[in-house]
């Protein structure tokens, strides 16, 4: 019956969303390069025999350091694969290919459509996914984390994959409600808190595989995922690192955003279901957070409230959209 | 009464356990995910009852246990206020020791420098006191305690700094920002108040002045508002304007109002300008004005067998947001004395119902809509005659006609057509009914909130403890110069880093490297055998040997 006309004389520039979303292909085709790369790293990780060395030093009394001792820098972020690890390098190498190429998407439809370009959920999932590689990129340096890529590649290359298909929406203008300078702030804040988030969340992961196997008495069927694993303090490091860098940003991001509701909504916060899944999301970071400071609560508690963390952040920022019909609901999904 | 004050001592600390307000948090977060899940009350009462409707027992059941209004929910509110409570008991005790902490100097170096997390220890040719000079210097920024010889090693010169303080005091002021925001909170939603209003956007649409709650389609309010004191001030709706895209989706919807900051009888159109927009509420103190929703509002003209006529515009309600086809009724009585008894007037009240489409399209006689915008309106209704329900005392609904009416045989239907603008429908008994067109409304929100500029001013508060406590590390250092047995002066150097150890490692080697650097700097006393031993570039001795 409602014979609207999709994507006629639109004013956008049809060349370059085009050529946006050639970019965006090669970019998943990259990232799948990439995964293997990565996988075959991590497939032929060999764990080097550990040699404990020494770091106390006895001088022969003359001015200068004589000793020095560190129990908390272990040295493992340093651990690479005993064997080759031309592949970690190769995988990297695709992965910053990549991230080039989704930069191009993303900047190429924000001059087509000549606005932010996060106005529905394949331009949102697009964005964050980058800023999440990037945060990769920047967190996962050390040589002991390379072996991290296929845990950050896989939920990435999944969203990726949704947002090409089911979620891809044409080069459009945005409604009305998302006409605002608090598009580009709000959605961006998020955006880069959450893909912080998704690299804490990761080393969560991984730092369970580890607990459950733990270095050097890894048995049975999974001890090939979770051999070359870092050590499990190093993981529980980085999970942490990264949510305390996170947690201000997305804390900040779910405020801002209750001072744009209160100029388009006519309230600051109404529990729309959005809203309350970003509350769940954020009480549940900030007890990781305690957690994670009050002793007597394991290290391993506190991973699995950030997973629950991570999930519902998951949920809530690609998935509640499509389950319930709240008032972020523009993700040309209605 | 001692195992009462015992009892009431224990509840208190466990209430204001760490680990119970990890619960509590946990368990309001559990509590929230049904109010993400399912349909709420507070947001839309029609969602609630068509899910009732569609699980049955299920559906009774979940509105049983509340969870249609969670947020105002006996458990939620239970868990809130528990936290509530956790959270002062909790900052109290940490705010006395802060203010403790914050006027006593760090503590005693403890007696082996070794056993702590991060040790270094170097020699220097410089005396005890420089040694202790060049360290104390180094530690800019630090609060440092000195201890000549008063402290746990006797003949020994001991340090003690200490570092980021701030960070506890960014804890309490984010958890003092979270309380006070929660009390805000709390406060807007008994003096907040809300109204809902549909104004028709024509030139002679009467101005709307917010004097009484009754002014409104529908006003909520915390419950100390009752409305007596609402902000005065009028608007006059004068224009509404929909841009759209050639595919239908809206581009931004205008309404040109005039407003006065007081009620006022005055012309409107002398009265301040304002262009409404999504995104761009008016603001007249405190007061937000809101365009919340549009739609169309068909006007039909019903003419009685006597000649005499009656107008009405009514909002029909959009049922459809892309092409918005609306559906709606209108209801009409007979002018007063046509019939002398006033029974034989219920009997004879003119209802429609139908659809209307701002851009008509027939497939048949089925009209639907292609387009949002008003570029060639129809409607598709059914007319009826009969008792309208509108003098039954009951409450009814502005957009249906209520069906027991038709069931009954109260309201009997006499024509059911299609109709542009400016043709009619005759019935049976001669009376005339004519679709004149349309006119769009506006839904206008008013909202009052005067705790909510609070709810800001703390969550700032609130960020800026949030990322002071995170951001900030804190750190201690000792260090401890002896004199040992070559009568060579040693430092040792011990460092601990006390809730957030990432970075630390590399803070601690940084200093250590700084500090040996200044030792070897030192010149040479002579003669010293070990120093000449050393080579010509002791820096270069150790740093081979670390790493």
């Amino acid at each position: 019956m409602n014979t609207v006309n999709l994507a006629q004389g639109l004013p956008v520039n049809e060349t370059l969303s085009t050529y946006s979303d050639l970019a965006y292909r090669s970019a998943f085709g990259l990232y799948v390069l990439a995964l293997v790369a990565s996988l075959i790293y991590y497939a032929g990780f060999r764990v080097a025999k550990v040699t404990k060395s020494s770091r106390n030093l006895v001088g022969a009394g003359g001015p200068g350091l004589t000793e020095s001792t560190s129990l908390t820098d272990t040295g493992d972020e340093d651990r690479e694969s005993a064997g080759s690890v031309r592949w970690a390098r190769i995988a990297q190498l695709f992965i910053i290919i990549a991230f080039l190429f989704q930069a191009a998407a993303l900047i190429l439809r924000g001059v087509a459509t000549g606005r932010f370009p996060w106005g529905n959920m394949y331009e949102f999932i697009l964005a964050t996914t980058l800023l999440g590689v990037g945060a990769g990129l920047i967190f996962l340096r050390k040589p002991a984390l390379q072996v991290a890529w296929p845990f950050v590649l896989v939920p990435v290359l999944i969203l990726l994959f949704f947002g090409g298909t089911n979620l891809y929406s044409e080069a459009a203008p945005v409604v009305p409600a998302l006409q605002s300078y608090w598009l580009p702030i709000h959605v961006s804040i998020i955006s880069l808190g959450s893909a912080i988030l998704l690299i804490s969340g990761v080393a969560s992961i991984m730092y369970l595989i580890r607990v459950w196997q733990p270095q050097g008495q890894e048995t049975g069927w999974s001890s090939g995922l979770s051999r070359p694993l870092p050590h499990a303090d190093t993981l529980d490091r980085l999970a942490y690192r990264t949510a305390v860098i996170a947690f201000p940003i997305y804390s900040v991001g779910i405020l801002l955003g209750a001072v744009w509701a209160e100029g388009a909504w006519g309230r600051f916060w109404g529990w729309d279901p959005k809203e309350t899944a970003s509350f769940v999301s954020w009480v549940l970071y900030a007890g990781y957070l305690h957690a994670r400071a009050t002793s007597g609560w394991g290290p391993k508690k506190a991973a699995w409230i950030n997973l629950a963390g991570f999930a519902v952040l998951i949920f809530n920022l690609f998935f509640i959209n499509i389950v319930v019909s709240g008032l972020h609901s523009y993700a040309g999904l209605n | 009464m001692a195992p009462v004050t015992a009892f009431l001592r224990n509840s208190w600390r466990t209430l204001t356990a760490m680990r119970t307000a990890l619960i509590l948090l946990f368990l309001l977060a559990v509590a929230a995910i049904p109010g993400a899940l399912l349909p709420q009350r507070s947001l839309n009462q029609g969602n609630v009852n068509q899910y009732i409707a569609d699980n049955g027992w299920l559906g009774e059941f979940f509105d049983k246990l509340q969870l249609f209004d969670v947020f105002s929910s006996w458990w939620f509110t239970a868990v809130y206020v528990l936290l509530f409570i956790s959270l002062v008991g909790c900052l109290t005790p940490r705010s006395i020791d802060l203010v403790k902490q914050l006027k006593a100097p760090p503590p005693l170096a403890p007696r082996n420098l070794a056993r702590l997390p991060h040790h270094a220890a170097y020699r220097t040719t410089a005396t005890p006191e420089q040694a202790a000079d060049q360290v104390q210097k180094s530690l800019k920024g630090w609060r440092v305690r000195r201890n000549n010889g008063d402290g746990r090693v006797s003949g020994s010169i001991e340090l003690s700094a200490e570092r980021g303080y701030a960070r506890e005091v960014g804890n309490i002021v984010f958890h003092f920002g979270l309380l006070f925001l929660l009390i805000a909170f709390a406060a807007g939603k008994f003096v907040y108040a809300e109204g809902m209003r549909v104004i028709i956007a024509n030139e002679e649409s009467p101005a709307f002045c917010n004097t009484t709650p009754s002014a409104y389609d529908s006003f909520r309010a915390g419950l100390l508002v009752d409305g007596t004191d609402l902000a005065p001030f009028c608007i006059k709706v004068e224009d509404f304007r929909t841009d759209y895209l050639p595919n239908g989706q809206a581009e931004m919807f205008t309404s040109n109002i005039r407003f006065s900051e007081e009620v006022t009888t005055t012309d409107p159109a002398t009265w301040e300008p304002y262009t409404l927009q999504v995104n761009h509420p008016l603001r007249i103190g405190g007061t937000r004005v809101y365009l919340q929703g549009h739609g169309f509002a068909p006007t039909f003209t019903v003419t009685f067998p006597n000649g005499e006529t009656r107008t009405d515009t009514v909002q029909w309600q959009p049922t459809d947001l892309l092409t918005f086809l609306s559906s709606g009724i209108m209801r009409f009585d007979p002018p007063a004395g046509m019939y002398p008894d006033i029974d034989d007037r219920l009997e004879q009240q003119i209802a429609i119902q139908g659809l209307f489409a701002p851009t008509a399209s027939f497939d048949g006689n089925i009209l639907s809509s292609r387009f949002p915008r008003m570029d060639d309106p129809a409607v598709a209704i059914d007319v009826y005659q009969g008792n309208a329900g509108l003098d039954n005392g009951g409450a009814q609904s502005i957009f249906s006609l209520d069906p027991d009416l038709m069931e009954s045989g109260a309201l009997e239907r006499r024509a059911r057509v299609n109709l542009m603008p400016g043709e009619s429908t005759t019935l049976p008994d001669g009376t005339e009914v004519r679709f004149d067109g349309a006119d769009e409304f506006i839904n206008i929100q008013v909202s009052e909130d005067p705790t909510q500029i609070w709810v800001g001013v703390f969550a700032a508060v609130m960020v800026g403890g949030l990322v002071l406590s995170l951001m900030v590390r804190r750190r201690r250092i000792w260090a401890r110069i002896i004199v040992d047995e070559a009568q060579a002066t040693r430092v040792d150097l011990g460092g601990l880093a006390k809730t957030d150890r990432s970075g630390w490692g590399r803070e601690f080697d940084d200093l250590r490297d700084r500090l040996a650097t200044i030792a070897t700097a030192t010149p040479v006393l002579p003669p010293s055998d070990t120093a000449s031993s050393r080579g010509d570039d002791p820096d270069a001795s150790w740093k081979d040997n670390i790493r």
